[in-house]
């Protein structure tokens, strides 16, 4: 389940970031509050050409429009992320996945753990392919914070939702802090997708790839994924 | 043990069978309480339907979220519209005195309203925010009289599914179903902070539907045709922008 779940997210992930920077040239600006266009002072805007002549980006020339089939895109792959963490989710917990995999163990909580896991010294009693305090630590903040986040402040962008829960984004601070922070958070979860690929490819990638489809550990001892 | 175990394939086999079985049972239940969409078959369908049929179960009375005054844009923008044919072009020098908007299809009272008969039938007002696909918003005050009260002047058959609206040109025609034609903050717009709705707003008249992205709110409105099907309009998808590549449902 955790690997079936694995593969479906990556789908799910990578057709979300792509399509969300396609969206992005649309309109490369981002906004503090409620509202935010082009007659208003952004809090900070990227130098790129944009997919919209409305939107001034100081070049001359515009972007051919991938907003239609890249929105429709990026909401059914909303769906399959989060119908995928569900079951995930659920399976977790029930199965001890969670517990038994990436909550820090009890004897590993220390900062003195987290320095040495960092610089790389690796102790580990049953010698195998447990993961260490700070793979445990990205995982559950991945898990159970930034995907979360992002699926909430991506919900906060829906006029829909918003109004049946103005809560959601209400609480955020506005529509266009929404999408800033939905934003950033994206961009950490690409920044984390990154780390993670590089982290494979030192721990050898095709027999961490391989062990992550069919689940045997293979040759390799260690797990750094 | 080998992961591809004979026993792993039949326990997979099953819960691809219950899973499938499930879809198809959703699907016949969707179908019957109207949560597919016009664009519910295309290669995108399945998140559309899934969005359509989570907002219409979750929220089909919700409200949009309405502003205090003072959050109204003091700069709120204009977006570039089509060059103006030159009928448009008399309507505007006459002042829109006869700007219609005709309302037929399944109605029992087809009707042919101008602005004024538009402000006679009923006035209201919301302060509501425009959201643009692209990202970008503003707040404004916006006058109209109610969809429902149009509607109900013209008396829709029981069996009238979505309202079908036409802007002056050729291509600029869309549809909503009747929770979005009956809802309260859904407006044939005319006004706009306190005067009349400029034209690089939509003025004379605006379909305006907050619940739903900004290409919703089709400007220059001219005609409603009440229908039970969107099969027979276009290619059948419920608007011009779904033959373009948009989601007809843009509540999203």
């Amino acid at each position: 389940m955790v690997r079936v779940t694995h593969w479906l997210t990556v789908v799910a992930f990578l057709a979300l970031a792509i399509t969300g920077y396609l969206i992005v040239l649309s309109h490369p600006r981002f906004y503090w509050g409620e509202t935010g266009n082009v007659n208003m002072k952004p809090l900070f805007s990227f130098h790129v050409p944009s997919s919209r002549d409305t939107v001034p980006t100081g070049y001359g020339y515009v972007l051919p429009d991938e907003n239609g089939w890249s929105r429709y895109l990026h909401f059914e792959a909303a769906w399959l992320l989060v119908l995928t963490g569900i079951v995930y989710g659920v399976a977790g917990f029930w199965s001890g996945h969670f517990r038994r995999d990436l909550l820090p163990r009890h004897g590993e909580r220390s900062w003195q753990n987290w320095w040495q896991a960092l610089r790389g010294v690796r102790h580990r009693d049953d010698g195998t392919v447990a993961y260490n305090i700070v793979q445990r630590t990205v995982y559950l903040g991945v898990i159970f914070v930034l995907f979360p986040a992002v699926i909430w402040t991506g919900l906060a962008l829906s006029p829909g939702f918003n109004a049946a829960f103005p809560f959601f984004v209400d609480v955020l601070g506005g529509r266009q802090s929404a999408r800033t922070l939905h934003f950033f958070i994206s961009d950490v979860l690409v920044v984390f997708l990154i780390v993670h690929v590089v982290m494979i490819a030192l721990a050898g990638f095709w027999s961490r790839t391989l062990a992550m489809i069919t689940g045997r550990a293979g040759s390799a001892k260690e797990v750094n994924g | 043990m080998s992961p591809f175990s004979r026993r792993k394939f039949m326990k997979g086999g099953a819960v691809t069978a219950v899973g499938l079985a499930g879809l198809a049972a959703a699907d016949r239940i969707a179908r019957r309480h109207g949560l597919i969409p016009p664009d519910g078959g295309t290669l995108y369908g399945p998140g559309e339907t899934l969005t359509y049929a989570a907002q219409r179960m979750i929220g089909s009375h919700a409200l949009a979220r309405e502003f205090p005054r003072g959050m109204i844009s003091k700069m709120p923008f204009m977006n570039e519209v089509a060059p103006h044919t030159d009928e448009f072009k008399r309507h505007q020098t006459a002042g829109f005195r006869d700007w219609r908007v005709v309302v037929d299809g399944m109605v029992e009272h087809p009707l042919s309203l101008s602005i004024a008969d538009l402000q006679a039938l009923a006035k209201r007002s919301q302060i509501t925010e425009v959201v643009c696909e692209e990202g970008w918003s503003y707040v404004a005050e916006w006058m109209g009289t109610p969809l429902s009260a149009v509607l109900q002047e013209a008396g829709t058959l029981p069996q009238v599914r979505y309202i079908v609206y036409y802007a002056m040109e050729k291509d600029g025609w869309d549809s909503m179903d009747m929770a979005d034609a009956l809802h309260p903050q859904t407006f044939l717009t005319w006004g706009m902070n306190d005067g009349d709705l400029p034209v690089g707003f939509g003025g004379p008249l605006r379909m305006r539907l907050p619940r739903q992205l900004g290409y919703k709110s089709v400007k220059y409105v001219m005609r409603l045709t009440a229908t039970d099907s969107m099969k027979k309009f276009g290619q059948g998808l419920g608007c011009a922008a779904a033959e373009g590549g948009y989601a007809w449902y843009a509540g999203i």
